[in-house]
């Protein structure tokens, strides 16, 4: 199937209901390295996002995905709110006026939104962050992609590459970001962002499946 | 865990509405969440503005008023304001001369601030920000976040509100702040951590006989545990570690805070012990500051800030200030 705006509208609705169902492990994963504070700001960021695709009624993927990240920097507050509000007017901008994207074209969006948030953040991979989950899942989409598999197949790939990418955090010394602060202490953990991120990877498997 | 609060959700608003109804000198924007003067922006005179999450009153909107702040952003409780609302602030603030955005150096508070400051400059408001550092506590590196900003934003934001009142421009009133900020170094000790009103249980555990030394102002954990002792035991760690990387002496301004669950009279001790401490180190204490100043909700325990005072950082620290939470010399 292709990426067009219902689908792009299911993401986000499906991204924000994960979230919902999973707010207190995000913020159980935040209290042990940060402030405690991610579960809540991811639920009423994306909660945000879909509000003003509902209020501006986008007529393509890309506007949906960019009226999604306009809602989310303008409620989420934190570092989160900033880095996917970023992350997905970026990837929306990718995908143009196009009333329907296949596998290659959303495949650039992921990356363009990973390049967003390692722009802003000054993050790279190993620093213990978001960026963890979503780099893997950029490259696991992109391959199947590359060797011309459907969408399915690519975000499925990219959800479990998101998700080994979460555990690998674990080990991982901080050094960016609010768990930085705690050195060493911080390894143990799994990264909150990058458990977010795995989380919204994961609902565009399962809409895109 | 009881709190004095209608809900978790209203917290804020509530506490914002409160502000309104004990300070009329201050106008609160509920809508926007924007406390600012009354009287509006001072003509010619260049606009402060600060903000972060909530949880650290009196910082920031404790700090509006004459002398210090014209503009402050609260965001959620321990979360930076969002774009939006740092605009509105800054927008309260701007008389035409600029504006300075004072930030405490957290990843979200620099984005957001970030945001803000271009969204004014598409305005035609020139705005420059000064991101404040002076956490002793985590090692600098260009490879991480950073340290964090806490204690000394307070002196940052009454010594440039001092230059800006003055009449100085948005440049000089930069150049200071920057300066504040440099000869400033904090270090805080918890011995049990606050309470996030939404999260409902403290955001770590001790046992009786331990502390988290390092702390930042969001109950995060410190940079190592240890065992609790006599406050004397207490102050000195905290002050070796502030004078091992910026060593104290001469005339020293010196905040002995509380995170907002410790009471006075545990901080006039412990005020005590870092006044002999400095006086014993050769330094001189020319100016304090005791009591709860920048929080972590109801956090016990204590920050101490030490800067190095010179004739121009203690004229304008001296110069009038009149805000809900500073007031002398007016």
């Amino acid at each position: 199937m292709a990426f067009d705006t219902e689908t792009a509208t299911a993401w986000i609705t499906a991204a924000e209901a994960a979230v919902k169902t999973d707010e207190a492990r995000l913020t159980g994963l935040d209290a042990a390295i940060g402030d405690g504070d991610h579960g809540a700001n991811m639920v009423r960021g994306l909660a945000a996002g879909l509000t003003n695709i509902a209020e501006r009624g986008p007529t393509t993927p890309g506007d949906v995905l960019v009226a999604a990240g306009r809602g989310i920097v303008a409620k989420t507050g934190g570092a989160a709110g900033p880095l996917y509000g970023s992350a997905f007017r970026r990837a929306g901008k990718a995908l143009g006026d196009a009333s329907s994207v296949e596998a290659a074209e959303l495949g650039a969006a992921l990356e363009a939104a990973l390049t967003a948030i390692k722009e802003l953040g000054g993050a790279d991979e190993g620093d213990k962050t978001m960026i963890d989950a979503l780099a893997p899942a950029v490259a696991a989409f992109q391959a199947v992609a590359a060797d011309g598999g459907p969408i399915a197949a690519a975000a499925a790939a990219a959800a479990d590459a998101a998700e080994q990418g979460l555990a690998a955090t674990v080990p991982l010394q901080a050094r960016k970001g609010r768990a930085s602060y705690l050195g060493a202490r911080s390894i143990g953990h799994e990264d909150p962002g990058a458990a977010s991120t795995a989380l919204i990877l994961r609902a565009l498997a399962e809409v895109t499946a | 865990m009881k709190k004095l609060i209608n809900s978790p959700d209203s917290v804020i608003a509530d506490a914002l509405r409160g502000v309104a109804a004990a300070h009329p000198s201050l106008a609160v924007d509920l809508e926007n969440r924007v406390v600012s003067r009354a009287a509006g922006a001072t003509p010619g005179k260049v606009g402060l503005v600060s903000g972060g999450g909530s949880g650290h009153e009196p910082l920031h909107g404790g700090y509006v008023g004459y002398g210090m702040l014209d503009a402050a952003a609260p965001g959620e409780v321990y979360t930076s304001p969002v774009p939006d609302q740092i605009l509105a602030a800054t927008r309260a603030a701007d008389s035409g001369a600029g504006v300075l955005h004072i930030v405490k150096n957290y990843t979200g508070d620099v984005l957001n601030f970030r945001m803000a400051a271009e969204l004014a400059e598409d305005e035609d408001t020139r705005v420059v920000s000064v991101v404040t550092n002076d956490d002793a506590a985590v090692e600098d590196s260009t490879y991480t976040a950073g340290r964090r900003g806490v204690g000394g934003t307070v002196f940052v934001e009454k010594i440039a509100g001092a230059a800006a009142e003055e009449g100085a421009d948005l440049d000089t009133v930069a150049r200071i702040a920057t300066h504040v900020n440099e000869v400033t170094r904090s270090f805080a000790i918890a011995l049990h951590a606050g309470t996030v009103p939404a999260a409902g249980k403290p955001g770590f555990d001790l046992a009786e006989d331990e502390v988290e030394l390092g702390v930042g102002i969001h109950g995060e954990p410190g940079r190592e545990r240890g065992a609790m002792a006599p406050v004397r035991e207490l102050v000195g760690y905290s002050l070796d570690v502030i004078h091992a990387d910026r060593p104290i002496s001469g005339d020293v301004l010196v905040m002995l805070n509380g995170q907002g669950g410790t009471p006075l009279i545990e901080l006039y001790g412990a005020f005590a012990e870092a006044a002999a401490w400095i006086e014993g180190h050769g330094g001189r204490v020319a100016r304090s500051l005791v009591g709860n100043y920048i929080t972590s909700l109801d956090q016990e325990g204590f920050s101490i800030t030490v800067m190095s005072l010179d004739d121009e950082l203690l004229r304008l620290w001296d110069a009038p200030v009149s805000t809900p939470a500073l007031r002398w010399g007016r």
